[in-house]
């Protein structure tokens, strides 16, 4: 029988790695256009209006960075966990938490001045994204529960407090019965890079925080144990890593960047809070994770990419009416593309003759298999 | 209380229960044969959509049922070659395909918000209560129980069914002597898409009965839970999804009663709330996933 075979390759290939990105972020925008023809709309001016007319547009650009800047402090969290195969998936419910943590120091300073007031707001947004990932932690560590599952539900748990607290306690009695808390004062919210833009200073904190998470990973014992506890959780064990002090370290991570994007959020395009606080970034953000390769400096450019979809997908319901799901399914098929293109980066396909293969096949020996997620 | 009210109550458990019952028996074939499928709300939200459309266009909630069986099957076809036949990471490609599901429903399902379908309700209506009970559900409730026995003696008692446990236990041994690892992982993937589309469509064509985005709310990751709860056994699964359907139906009740000793949205979160507790509850019992299926998430490549 001749045929097509995987075989693995000595090292990862940095070009197929590199590749991988661009490939996904092409296939999906073709895909997408033919599947949001078969659906009956226009695809090619969907993919238009998303993709492209953000980013010839001055004003949007901001718009891009301003929306770039949460997805990019997220991932850079997330991905530290994933590389260790520590699944947070509860990053929007630590954002909701960030953002309200940051929210309460607000609520007790409206009538005060003083620029400790913001720093404390995030400072507390760090706290409460931190925290509430420390429930999963607890969990995986103290009982073994799958974090996948215990993080994920904390999300759901997460928007009814938030809906809670708009509801009855937290509510401005001026904001004529909308479940809403007041405005944030001038020393709450998040200052400007530039007077007369968008680009508030959650901007630079986003790309200084990925800067210092590449030096901490590429550069650092701590990144060598994260890194080393998930491609092989023995071989760590041996070297004195403790899998435990991993799960722990990549939740608070996790959760912390997490929660400062939510006070970040609250504090700069959103100045109050409000039920509507929620958008998904936390989920987003994962994608980002993904399509940066799991790299501070690729997620950087990867929020970016999903930045647009925001911005475009926005764009794109009052250009062509297209619905808000729009934006996540090309989200997901990038996602898709990238998961179902990385296989030629650690393996090479090879046509062969059937003797040939078996002897290939007997030369070598089987490839470490990926870990399981599962506990 | 009367008998109609219990009755009533007892009614909505099934109803509630059917549904996370239908998708935790799906994946638990799935990940018996050691495939762990994260994608199942995304699933059932196509299935919702996609027995909603059907149903509506139509006019008949059978043919709506058995569409979401195939557009459930559909998708999870996606999960399938990337995770088998691209050997992509399957937790990932599970959360790509929620996001997904829940994307494309919404975009399939926005001309149909808020218009209503004849529904996949009782065959007979009866003025007994207790009749009513017994025979005044739903097909798909009495579906989902016939599913548990026959789920059971697949896995149990059948020969395909030692042969998908040997996969999901051992892949490599099962090659070895012989068994299509990837095509029996297949089979165990589509069945699992099929019954979550299935279990999806219930909330659009017997629960709502209508069509809202997001229409399932995280129910599907309770599925998944429960399957966890269960220690991969059907028996436990049918058991785990009346207890959720307890919880759910006592939220359901207290709002209807006017309840208000707890805020709505504590009563919201609780079945969330309910599921980690279980989880911790389970694992702390069981110290870690014991029962787990040993080849759970791996990928497996054929080396001869």
């Amino acid at each position: 029988m001749m045929g097509w075979q995987l075989e693995p390759r000595r090292e990862a290939s940095r070009t197929a790695s590199l590749a991988a990105p661009v490939i996904a972020v092409v296939g999906a925008l073709v895909t997408g256009a033919i599947l949001f023809t078969l659906l009956g709309h226009n695809g090619v001016s969907a993919v238009y209006e998303i993709f492209v007319e953000p980013v010839t547009n001055a004003y949007r650009w901001q718009d891009l960075l301003v929306k770039a800047a949460p997805l990019a402090i997220i991932a850079t969290g997330l991905a530290i966990g994933f590389r260790a195969n520590v699944w947070n998936i509860g990053a929007e419910g630590q954002y909701i938490l960030g953002g309200l943590g940051g929210t309460w120091v607000a609520l007790q300073t409206l009538d005060m001045e003083g620029a400790w007031i913001l720093p404390a707001m995030i400072l507390m947004g760090i706290i409460w994204g931190a925290a509430y990932a420390a429930i999963p932690a607890i969990l995986k560590t103290k009982l073994g529960v799958n974090e996948i599952l215990s993080s994920l539900m904390l999300n759901y748990v997460a928007i009814q407090l938030l809906y809670y607290l708009m509801r009855a306690p937290w509510k401005d009695p001026m904001a004529f019965g909308f479940p809403q808390t007041a405005m944030f004062t001038s020393d709450q919210t998040l200052p400007m890079v530039a007077s007369g833009t968008l680009v508030h200073l959650g901007v630079p904190i986003a790309a200084a925080i990925a800067l210092t998470a590449w030096g901490v990973m590429t550069r650092t014992i701590v990144g060598f144990q994260v890194r080393s506890v998930g491609a092989s959780p023995k071989a760590a064990r041996f070297a004195g890593f403790s899998a435990a002090s991993t799960v722990w370290l990549s939740l608070l991570i996790g959760g912390g960047l997490a929660g400062l994007a939510g006070i970040i959020e609250a504090s700069g395009p959103f100045g109050q809070m409000v039920p509507q606080f929620p958008t998904g970034y936390g989920y987003t953000a994962i994608i980002v994770a993904f399509l940066g390769r799991l790299n501070p400096l690729g997620i950087l450019a990867a929020s970016f990419v999903l930045a647009l979809t925001y911005v475009g997908g926005e764009n794109a319901q009052t250009a062509i009416g297209l619905p808000n799901a729009a934006a996540g399914v090309f989200q997901a098929l990038m996602l898709f593309f990238l998961l179902g293109v990385d296989i030629l980066s650690s393996y090479r396909l090879k046509r062969t003759a059937p003797a040939r293969a078996k002897a290939a096949a007997e030369a070598r020996s089987t490839p470490a298999s990926v870990e399981t997620a599962r506990a | 209380m009367n008998i109609d009210l219990t009755v009533a109550i007892l009614m909505t458990v099934a109803g509630a229960a059917t549904p996370l019952l239908i998708a935790a028996l799906g994946e638990l074939v799935v990940e018996k044969a050691g495939v762990l499928n994260l994608g199942v709300e995304g699933m059932m939200l196509i299935g919702a959509v996609t027995g909603f459309a059907v149903a509506y266009s139509t006019g008949v909630p059978t043919l709506g049922a058995i569409a979401a069986l195939f557009a459930g099957a559909l998708v999870s076809l996606v999960f399938a070659v990337l995770t088998l036949s691209l050997m992509a990471n399957q937790v990932a490609t599970g959360l790509a395909l929620t996001i997904f599901g829940t994307g494309v429903s919404a975009l399939i399902g926005a001309p149909f918000v808020g218009i209503t379908t004849s529904t996949l309700g009782p065959l007979v209506a009866f003025d007994n209560p207790i009749l009513r009970l017994i025979f005044g559900h739903s097909p798909l409730v009495y579906f989902a129980i016939a599913l548990t026995v026959v789920v059971w003696w697949f896995l149990k008692h059948s020969r395909g069914g030692l042969i998908l446990r040997a996969v999901g236990e051992s892949d490599d041994a099962a090659h070895a002597i012989g068994y299509p690892v990837l095509k029996i992982r297949y089979l165990a993937v589509l069945f699992g898409g099929a019954m979550a589309g299935l279990a999806g469509c219930y909330y659009s064509l017997v629960l709502t009965p209508m069509w809202a985005e997001r229409l399932t709310a995280g129910r599907g990751w309770i599925a998944i839970a429960l399957v966890v709860f269960a220690s991969w056994k059907p028996g436990r699964v049918l058991i785990g999804a009346y207890l959720f359907g307890l919880v759910i139906t006592m939220e359901l009740q207290a709002k209807a009663a006017g309840f208000n000793m707890f805020a709505p949205e504590f009563l919201a979160a609780l079945p969330y709330i309910a599921t980690i507790a279980v989880l911790a509850v389970i694992s702390f019992a069981r110290k870690g996933g014991a029962n787990a299926p040993a080849c759970l998430g791996k990928p497996f490549r054929a080396t001869a």
